[in-house]
């Protein structure tokens, strides 16, 4: 197993910077996925998430100058590693200015991701600064939970609103309520709605537009059975696990998009320039 | 707007019905007399007045004339009900509470009368949001019997003058005891607390004193846990008025410029502390 990349590029090494502070937004930990094209962070579906699961890809050309990745075996050719998303960004934040970034696993006291810049200094000499992330194996037999999720056979599916707005009424809503009813229809409309014995509260936003695909609900081929624009698919979910994908975001994706199984999950899709971002929250009666 | 019309197409069922173009201009006073979870609603032909009230001791009114509402119509002569004021204003601040310029929250506020929930319709940026609130019966807020007949002193300073007495007030003092007279100290706020005892003397021809009347030597405490909340009304003001009555209660009255420079006024009313004698 080996692994050595290098980044040169500023705004690239700004990009996977910010690219881990998400992650490190979303979950405490994750499972990074290296192979010779992409690394994908992971978090699969698990009670202790909640029942969340996330899936972000990142293309390595789009970031590195340099990545040489050698895989468990040829037939395997990808290392698994958990890590803690945290560690890394707070350690690529301290080598922001530099002009190369290198990673490496290694092996120190247990298995890292070493992460070394040459900063520059006031003198002509260098100041070399190293980081040793810990992390985790993951070993072949369990890879299996780690693969990338099926597009659900959703219901409705529709381009998000813009994410400030979605983040401001949703931190309110949570000092309101536990639970969150978020609804969409064909028609571009989505509301967002919470109901306790106290009040009742619902977001209204309209002429969002619904992605292409989602115009033919059936995936299997068959005959389409053209859905009523107007009727709703909802599924209410845990506001807190909203609120955390939504504080996470940073920057503005360049398509953001929501797929609603009804009653059963919401699937929030954020494509960006250099990487996509699937969450999954389960519904809950 | 769909839903803001068919709010108005209910309109013969509201009793009472009260917009705004910027929300901020109810919410913000509002927050000036959050202090504890419900609030008394009552609404005149004259306006709006949100009471709120703490252990029978302190009572804090806003007063929202009906000239500051875009649009005002009620169908009663007093309309009243009680709602939890926290709930209220994260209702008014859903979108936020952006102070990006030219970015404001219109509001509309609908009541249908006992026994139904205070209906928000809030919009910016093209979104919509419709929020139902419980109500509740009102209780009736106290009245403190305090009248300007019986007042014994009274002065108005700048609140700038106010504010960094108040900010900077002993919060190990149990009480605020505040002393007017017609000769020295004049107006004298005084602490006592574990670092020792403070006081803030503000002399009668004090440029922040723009109204000095005392007719004779008041010492009266009042409890801190009472008070401090307004400091909240003191930071949004420009002017308060501080008078005490015969009984040594305390009437503090704020005025308040919201955003579009319009006045409201926010007034507290605080019972002396039972343990010291007047002189």
């Amino acid at each position: 197993m080996k692994f050595r990349g290098k980044i040169v590029d500023i705004a690239c090494l700004n990009h996977f910077s910010r690219v881990i502070t998400t992650i490190s937004k979303l979950t405490k930990m994750c499972v990074l996925r290296l192979t010779s094209d992409n690394l994908f962070f992971v978090l699969s579906e698990k009670v202790a998430n909640g029942g969340v699961s996330m899936w972000c890809e990142l293309s390595q050309a789009n970031f590195f100058d340099e990545y040489q990745m050698e895989g468990v075996s040829t037939e395997d050719n990808e290392i698994c590693l958990e890590v803690t998303p945290e560690n890394l960004s707070r350690a690529l934040k301290t080598v922001q200015n530099a002009k190369a970034v290198k990673l490496k696993l290694t092996k120190k006291h247990c298995p890292c991701l070493t992460i070394a810049a040459e900063l520059p200094t006031l003198s002509s000499i260098s100041r070399v600064v190293t980081h040793d992330v810990p992390v985790d194996v993951i070993p072949r037999r369990l890879w299996h939970e780690f693969k990338e999720p099926n597009m659900p056979d959703f219901d409705v599916s529709i381009y998000l609103p813009p994410l400030k707005t979605m983040k401001n009424v949703v931190d309110r809503m949570k000092n309101l309520s536990n639970f969150l009813v978020l609804e969409a229809n064909l028609n571009g409309e989505m509301n967002l709605k919470i109901e306790t014995d106290l009040v009742s509260v619902t977001t209204h936003f309209k002429d969002l537009g619904n992605p292409p695909w989602g115009e033919d609900a059936s995936q299997d081929g068959g005959p389409s059975q053209s859905r009523d624009p107007q009727a709703m698919a909802q599924a209410r979910v845990d506001i807190r696990k909203l609120q955390q994908f939504l504080m996470g975001q940073q920057v503005n994706p360049s398509k953001a998009m929501c797929n609603i199984v009804h009653e059963r999950v919401v699937h929030l899709i954020l494509l960006h320039e250099d990487m996509s971002l699937q969450y999954f929250i389960p519904a809950v009666a | 707007m769909p839903l803001l019309t068919q709010s108005q197409a209910d309109d013969e069922e509201y009793v009472l019905v009260a917009s705004l173009d910027n929300a901020r201009n109810l919410s913000n006073i509002l927050k000036a007399i959050t202090f504890k979870d419900h609030a008394i609603f009552s609404a005149t032909p004259t306006g709006l007045r949100v009471t709120v009230e703490d252990s029978k001791c302190l009572q804090a009114n806003a007063f929202i004339q009906a000239e500051i509402f875009q649009e005002y119509t009620i169908k009663e002569d007093l309309v009243g009900f009680q709602v939890n004021l926290t709930v209220l204003l994260d209702c008014l601040n859903i979108f936020g509470g952006s102070t990006v310029p030219g970015v404001s929250t219109a509001l509309r506020m609908c009541y249908r009368g006992y026994g139904y929930p205070l209906t928000l319709f809030l919009e910016e940026g093209g979104v919509v949001t419709v929020c139902k609130i419980n109500t509740q019966e009102p209780e009736e807020p106290i009245d403190f019997e305090f009248c300007s007949s019986n007042v014994t002193n009274k002065v108005i300073l700048l609140s700038e003058s106010l504010k960094e007495a108040f900010s900077e007030l002993d919060m190990t003092s149990e009480v605020l005891q505040i002393t007017m007279s017609p000769s020295q100290p004049y107006f004298r706020l005084s602490t006592f607390g574990n670092s020792g005892n403070a006081h803030y003397d503000y002399p009668k021809d004090s440029d922040m004193m723009e109204l000095f009347k005392c007719t004779k030597t008041q010492t009266n405490r009042y409890k801190m846990s009472l008070l401090k909340p307004s400091t909240k009304a003191l930071a949004l003001s420009c002017k308060v008025s501080v008078r005490t009555d015969s009984r040594g209660f305390l009437s503090l009255q704020y005025l308040v410029r919201n955003d579009d420079g319009q006045i409201c006024f926010v007034e507290y009313y605080c019972c002396p502390d039972e343990e010291v004698e007047e002189e």
